[in-house]
């Protein structure tokens, strides 16, 4: 998985609230292969029209913001269905970094299994940096997950994330290796939880 | 079956502390009693065998074809669409490859992963169950911790039979009184997402509670808690009790006989200990509810039948306002005008949510004798619900409606196998999500219970399901 350490780029707001993975990635395209093209995806049925021509009024149809690898948004970002697809539309578009008040819990799993940082703000602090970008489209965000800061000019934010999610960002940590060196612990509880509650296996009790 | 516990738990303590193999860094590895895979689960197969890897525990390890299977098959062929075919056959070649026991398309149990679980006996209280499916959530309804993960995490599962998690918070919703006659568990889910919000629950397990719940069928509780991730939560679940092991007894994977016995022993200890802390407490009161319908594009865009559309210029928060306009826009409605005054153009009563037996009976009991004003389509939950209904006459009840009679799938829900609204259709649907485009691109999707669907056909607008019960038996 790929790094997260720091990034300044340039930082699309999108000031909407609840915009679930439906949104993200809609469900016809959920066929395509991780290889596919998930980058064209990405918010399709805002980003096109019905003939597939873009439309201008999106932010990302938008100069300097179609170049954006961090997205704004209003809280719940990334809510509803548990379609992995949505992270890999965001990740193949460019997009490394979303700051939001809050994400939906599933989709921010899946953003930190794929070296997407999803960056959890204070309302206000999320609201501000939204007028800073809306003020001056052209100027870059730098995000520093060390730190856990935001710096947009003069604005300077903090924001939250799980420990665990950091440290395998900062990392690059796959979970499998790490789940690997506990194979004696692994086996040891599930020895204990067969023996204690053996209903556990299906059709227990079949066969006696 | 764990320790005695010093210090009073919340049932979901217990869930959580029975399965933790380890913590570090904040997080547990947790052990995992079921895996449910469908045709969606592909990406996690393709990492799985990208590192050449085996499924850990093919044994607890089930799959159920649902998410792309056609709902117009009882003619028998093969799959028309080439693309849906690919999903169906790249799924039997996964569970075939990996010596996974599946029901997949042509098997008498196949259905919607989330009715078939528990209709089978493998959702069981007490157990730690996941599935690449936000509606995983459903399986809480007797007792177990389950959630949906995303492609990683099932390629995680199939490959250690664990997954690494961080301790949600605790949220109790208690719902007191009793729900009148007419009212589902629909109108219970979508009046708790009004009032807490579509997030309102994030970060949290919920535990439904309160005389309401007791008094519930498995079926409406099945509901409640597949609703529980329309508010956000983590997961939802209700103590397993009597209504639980009578629905659990004799199901074909459920433990038999001593096995039995000693199984509803435990299960029976699966509750909240007076004095136990949640961090989030919601009481509502059942027997104010009135029936819901959604007018938005999020399931917390929902008010009793007898509102009227939400105005945005009466709101006072400009980011409210401008989610109202945008909300009423895409849904092609007017600020003020009255729910009831909203046309449809057709129905649909199926989905994970809301497509098991009780839900066709309630739908039935409206339209038994009358006609449906628009198309519609109706698709049980499961083969064996599809089996059961038809025993019962309920298809018959349906086609004479003119309502067409389809096979299990999620179907209309998700609109991933064929079965979509046109663009700026209005659809009426017993479904989970309104979300812009969730039924098909353009789709206008308003959400309710079975009855209220019923209700909505035989008007051919939004209605009160109520005049239309009266003196029959729902």
């Amino acid at each position: 998985m790929e790094k997260f350490t720091r990034l300044t780029a340039i930082a699309c707001p999108l000031a909407v609230e609840n915009i679930d993975t439906d949104q993200i990635l809609p469900a016809r395209f959920l066929k395509l292969k991780r290889d596919g093209a998930h980058a064209k995806a990405l918010f399709h049925d805002l980003r096109f029209d019905a003939s597939d021509n873009e439309q201008p009024q999106f932010p990302l149809n938008q100069s300097p913001w179609r170049q954006a690898k961090i997205i704004v948004s209003g809280a719940n970002f990334g809510g509803g269905s548990s379609r992995e697809a949505a992270v890999y539309a965001l990740f193949d578009y460019g997009i490394r970094c979303l700051i939001a008040p809050s994400f939906g819990d599933i989709f921010s799993q899946n953003a930190a299994k794929n070296g997407l940082l999803t960056a959890v703000t204070g309302e206000s602090d999320n609201e501000a940096l939204i007028a800073a970008l809306n003020r001056d489209t052209s100027q870059t965000v730098s995000v520093d997950l060390e730190a856990q800061t935001i710096v947009c000019g003069k604005l300077s934010i903090h924001f939250d994330i799980d420990a665990a999610r950091r440290t395998r960002l900062l990392n690059g940590w796959d979970d499998i290796d790490l789940t690997r060196s506990f194979h004696a612990e692994i086996e040891a509880f599930k020895a204990a939880h067969v023996r204690q509650q053996p209903w556990v296996i299906p059709g227990h009790g079949q066969s006696d | 079956m764990n320790q005695p516990n010093t210090t009073p738990a919340t049932l979901f303590d217990k869930l959580w502390a029975s399965h933790e193999i380890v913590a570090r860094d904040g997080e547990s590895l947790l052990w995992v009693d079921r895996h449910y895979v469908h045709e969606g689960s592909f990406h996690g197969f393709n990492q799985l065998d990208r590192r050449g890897a085996k499924v850990a525990e093919p044994a607890l390890t089930f799959g159920v074809a649902d998410h792309y299977v056609p709902t117009h098959r009882s003619a028998g062929g093969p799959i028309a669409n080439p693309e849906i075919a690919r999903m169906v056959d790249t799924f039997n070649k996964n569970v075939a490859n990996h010596g996974i026991r599946s029901f997949g398309l042509n098997d008498r149990r196949q259905g919607i992963v989330h009715v078939v679980g528990p209709e089978l006996g493998l959702t069981l209280p007490g157990l730690l169950i996941v599935c690449g499916d936000s509606h995983t959530s459903t399986h809480g309804a007797l007792g177990a911790y389950a959630f949906g993960i995303g492609a990683s995490e099932v390629a995680h599962v199939l490959m250690t039979q664990t997954l690494w998690q961080k301790k949600p918070k605790r949220m109790r919703i208690t719902v007191d009184g009793r729900l009148a006659d007419g009212f589902g568990a629909k109108d219970i889910a979508l009046s708790i997402i009004a009032a807490i919000g579509a997030n309102g629950a994030s970060g949290h397990a919920i535990e439904f509670t309160g005389a309401a719940i007791r008094a519930q069928s498995m079926e409406a509780r099945l509901t409640l808690c597949n609703m529980a991730i329309e508010a956000g939560g983590r997961c939802g679940m209700v103590a397993p009790d009597a209504t639980t092991f009578a629905y659990i007894e004799g199901r074909e994977f459920a433990p038999k006989g001593e096995a039995f016995e000693r199984a509803v022993r435990d299960w029976s200890q699966l509750a909240t200990d007076p004095g136990a802390q949640f961090d989030h407490e919601v009481r509502i009161d059942a027997s104010r509810l009135a029936p819901v319908v959604t007018w938005g594009i999020s399931p917390e865009d929902a008010l009793p039948i007898d509102g009227r559309v939400p105005d945005p210029a009466g709101e006072t928060n400009a980011d409210r306002a401008n989610y109202i306009r945008g909300a009423l826009d895409y849904m092609g409605l007017t600020a003020g005008e009255k729910l009831t005054d909203i046309a449809i153009d057709r129905v649909f009563i199926g989905s994970c949510t809301n497509a098991r037996i009780e839900d066709l009976r309630a739908a039935a009991a409206v339209l038994a004798g009358r006609v449906s004003k628009v198309p519609g389509m109706v698709s049980p939950g499961s083969s064996s619900v599809k089996r059961q209904a038809e025993d019962e006459g309920l298809d018959r009840i349906f086609r004479e409606a003119g309502l067409e009679w389809v096979d299990s799938g999620c179907s209309m829900c998700v609109g991933i196998n064929g079965d979509i609204v046109p663009s700026g259709e209005r659809c009426a649907s017993t479904t989970n999500r309104n979300f812009r485009g969730r039924q098909g691109a353009g789709a206008r999707t308003h959400i309710m219970s079975p009855a209220m669907v019923a209700a909505a056909a035989v008007a051919g607008h939004l209605a009160d399901v109520r005049p239309l019960t009266v003196g029959r038996k729902v």
